[in-house]
């Protein structure tokens, strides 16, 4: 076993113990703040297909995640308030039922991606991560200027919403419902990264065109790729939504755009559990320093550019050396 | 709908399209020359308008408000260019975009210590205010159209540096080929810390001026940020000509699409759905240009390389 998979199991182990615990503790607030962390790992990974495998530095991913968002809040909205979400050309109610909820949010981010996909691809480099973080502007703007659905202010939603065989209401078990879906999410990256489809989408970063040369299209790979990333972090949005029971624009900010990349930098970039280990470090730092300091931005901002300038591969790197297959 | 009304809003228009410009600029050639994507820019801009709001607070005079932001901003990129910038040159995209991303929040977090997390205020010089006549009977505030006199000077005067100056031949040297400029004897690293000084000083100068119309205060840079890298997406990056034509065409766009749209969509619709549909699509209005021109252009207009 390598260090880097001895890592990620203590890293799980983690995630089930701290919680267990809290639970036995009777420490709710812990196990809230697990869920954070679960959830912002959740919407990482869903960066680091694009971000790791792909090599598309998107600095507009919070779309998605403020699509997650909007989807449980205009959903719950409608549900809470007993009006139809649409009356013409057919009835449209508004649900509570999470599975429900999640499809929306998974096929409006997958529209999304695609869209944004489409037109940012024509690019590369630099051009970009400016059109990406532009575009995520746009929707903050478009969701600021909404005023059906709470404006600058947001929506509350007043009941979490519910999932069949499970209280919700429950913090362990809202925590444990998270937690699968993040571990599903892995799992199904793991196998995407040996799958035909994301060997040819990591030589498409390295050397796009040779990949080009034996026949693949490596816009589609990419075109896919940002898909995918974008319907994961839109996932994760809905239930960072439910977390909160509140919905508002600052979903869509390009500062969270720029939180969502710290959390796969820190933890380390095209690390298969490089987003969970940055996401527990940043809720860690965000608990620990925010209680010691109101200003602690400051630190957090001294700790990334040490990252960056010294510890290219993140705390996975720090932890487990260069990974053999990953350049 | 009056043709008073809409010269104004033209007139507005090219007044935000300039100070867009002197951001956009300062991007543009740090981009340019040393193939930098600073996301930390606003910041600059935002360390103008503070120092320019703290001196005028002491002093009183608006004069010397300008000159402080300018040294201030251009001080402030000078020390990041030595401390950290210059490790970025040779690193991916990446790595420059979260170095700058973490020098944003140092520099947010440490001016809401110093300075409190309530707005300053920096009030126009008594020269400058009130309305001024324009020929045909506009009334138009002073101060408005004397940012467009300043803005339209300093492009001109930066077009001068670049194309007639020696300073300006060995920028334009460091874009072409980085290497042959140091082997024929230029001192690389002195002049990337004074072409990141110089687009640090045209972002403060821009926040000075802006923060005597808007209140001053932390996050003011990064909406003008995002849309100073708008123009320079539309305009081409690296390209001076392009960031100027991108500045006033997002500038109008902006400013007269917010006003104009929902009188139009009135024509057709009901007036509450027409204003709130009208204020959606303006405020996306921008981004949606950005889009047409990619499509037509992916390396903008008048961009060199993709």
């Amino acid at each position: 076993m390598s260090r880097e998979t001895l890592f990620n199991a203590a890293l799980l182990l983690g995630l089930i113990a701290v919680p267990a615990w809290a639970v036995m503790m009777d420490e709710p607030f812990t196990i809230t703040l697990a869920t954070r962390a679960v959830i912002l790992a959740l919407a990482a990974a869903g960066l680091n297909i694009a971000l790791g495998i792909g090599g598309l530095v998107s600095l507009g991913h919070a779309v998605f995640f403020g699509i997650g968002g909007y989807a449980m809040g205009i959903l719950a909205h409608h549900a809470q308030s007993y009006t139809p979400l649409m009356e013409w050309p057919f009835l449209i109610e508004g649900t509570k039922f999470m599975p429900v909820i999640w499809l929306l949010a998974v096929v409006v981010s997958a529209v999304a991606a695609f869209l944004i996909g489409l037109m940012s691809l024509r690019t590369t480099g630099a051009y970009f991560i400016m059109i990406t973080l532009a575009f995520g502007q746009m929707f903050y703007y478009f969701a600021i200027s909404w005023s059906t659905y709470g404006g600058e202010d947001g929506m509350s939603i007043y009941i979490r919403n519910d999932f069949p065989g499970l209280n919700t209401l429950v913090p362990i078990q809202f925590y444990g419902l998270c937690l699968a879906i993040l571990v599903v999410v892995l799992i199904f990256t793991a196998r995407l990264r040996r799958s035909p489809f994301g060997l040819a989408l990591n030589a498409a970063r390295q050397v796009p065109a040779r990949v080009e040369a034996v026949g693949m299209d490596p816009m589609r790979l990419k075109l896919v790729a940002f898909v995918i990333s974008g319907v994961i972090t839109g996932l994760a949005g809905a239930l960072f939504a439910d977390l909160n029971r509140f919905v508002s624009p600052t979903m869509f900010s390009w500062q969270f755009s720029g939180e969502i990349m710290i959390l796969v930098i820190l933890g380390g970039v095209g690390r298969l559990f490089g987003p969970v280990a940055g996401a527990v470090t940043f809720v860690a730092l965000e608990h620990f320093l925010g209680g010691i300091t109101e200003f602690w931005h400051i630190f957090l901002g001294l700790i990334l550019l040490a990252v960056v300038l010294f510890a290219r591969g993140g705390i996975t790197g720090l932890v487990a050396g260069k990974e053999a297959t990953h350049d | 709908m009056s043709t008073i009304l809409i010269i104004e809003q033209v007139l507005n228009g090219l007044q935000s399209g300039v100070m867009l410009f002197l951001m956009a600029a300062g991007l543009t050639l740090i981009f340019g020359v040393m193939g930098l994507i600073n996301l930390a820019h606003g910041s600059l801009y935002m360390v103008g308008a503070f120092a320019a709001a703290a001196v005028a607070g002491v002093t009183g005079s608006f004069v010397l408000a300008l000159v402080a932001a300018l040294a201030a901003a251009a001080l402030a990129g000078a020390v990041i260019e030595v401390a950290v910038i210059r490790r970025l040159y040779d690193s991916d995209h990446l790595d420059q975009v979260l170095a700058t991303f973490a020098l944003i929040l140092i520099f947010s977090e440490g001016t809401r210590w110093v300075f409190g997390s309530f707005p300053l205020f920096l009030d126009i010089p008594d020269a400058l205010s009130g309305p001024v006549t324009l020929p045909g009977g506009i009334q138009y505030p002073l101060y408005r159209l004397a940012l467009i006199g300043v803005g339209l000077l300093v492009a001109f005067g930066l077009w001068l540096l670049i194309e007639r100056t020696r300073i300006g031949i060995q920028i334009r040297a460091g874009e072409n080929d980085r290497e042959m400029i140091a082997a024929l004897g230029v001192d690389i690293s002195k002049l990337y810390t004074l072409v990141f000084a110089l687009g640090a000083a045209l972002a403060g100068l821009a926040g000075a001026l802006v923060g005597a119309i808007q209140s001053v205060q932390v996050g003011m840079g990064e909406p003008v940020l995002i849309l100073a890298f708008v123009v320079i997406v539309i305009g081409g990056i690296g390209s001076i000509k392009g960031a100027f034509i991108g500045a006033l065409l997002v500038g109008l766009t902006d400013t007269l699409v917010g006003i104009f749209l929902p009188e139009v969509l009135k024509l057709f619709m009901d007036a509450a759905p027409a204003t709130s549909a009208g204020s959606s699509i303006a405020s996306m209005s921008i981004y949606i240009l950005m889009s047409l021109v990619l499509i037509w252009r992916p390396s903008g207009l008048f961009g060199a390389r993709a």
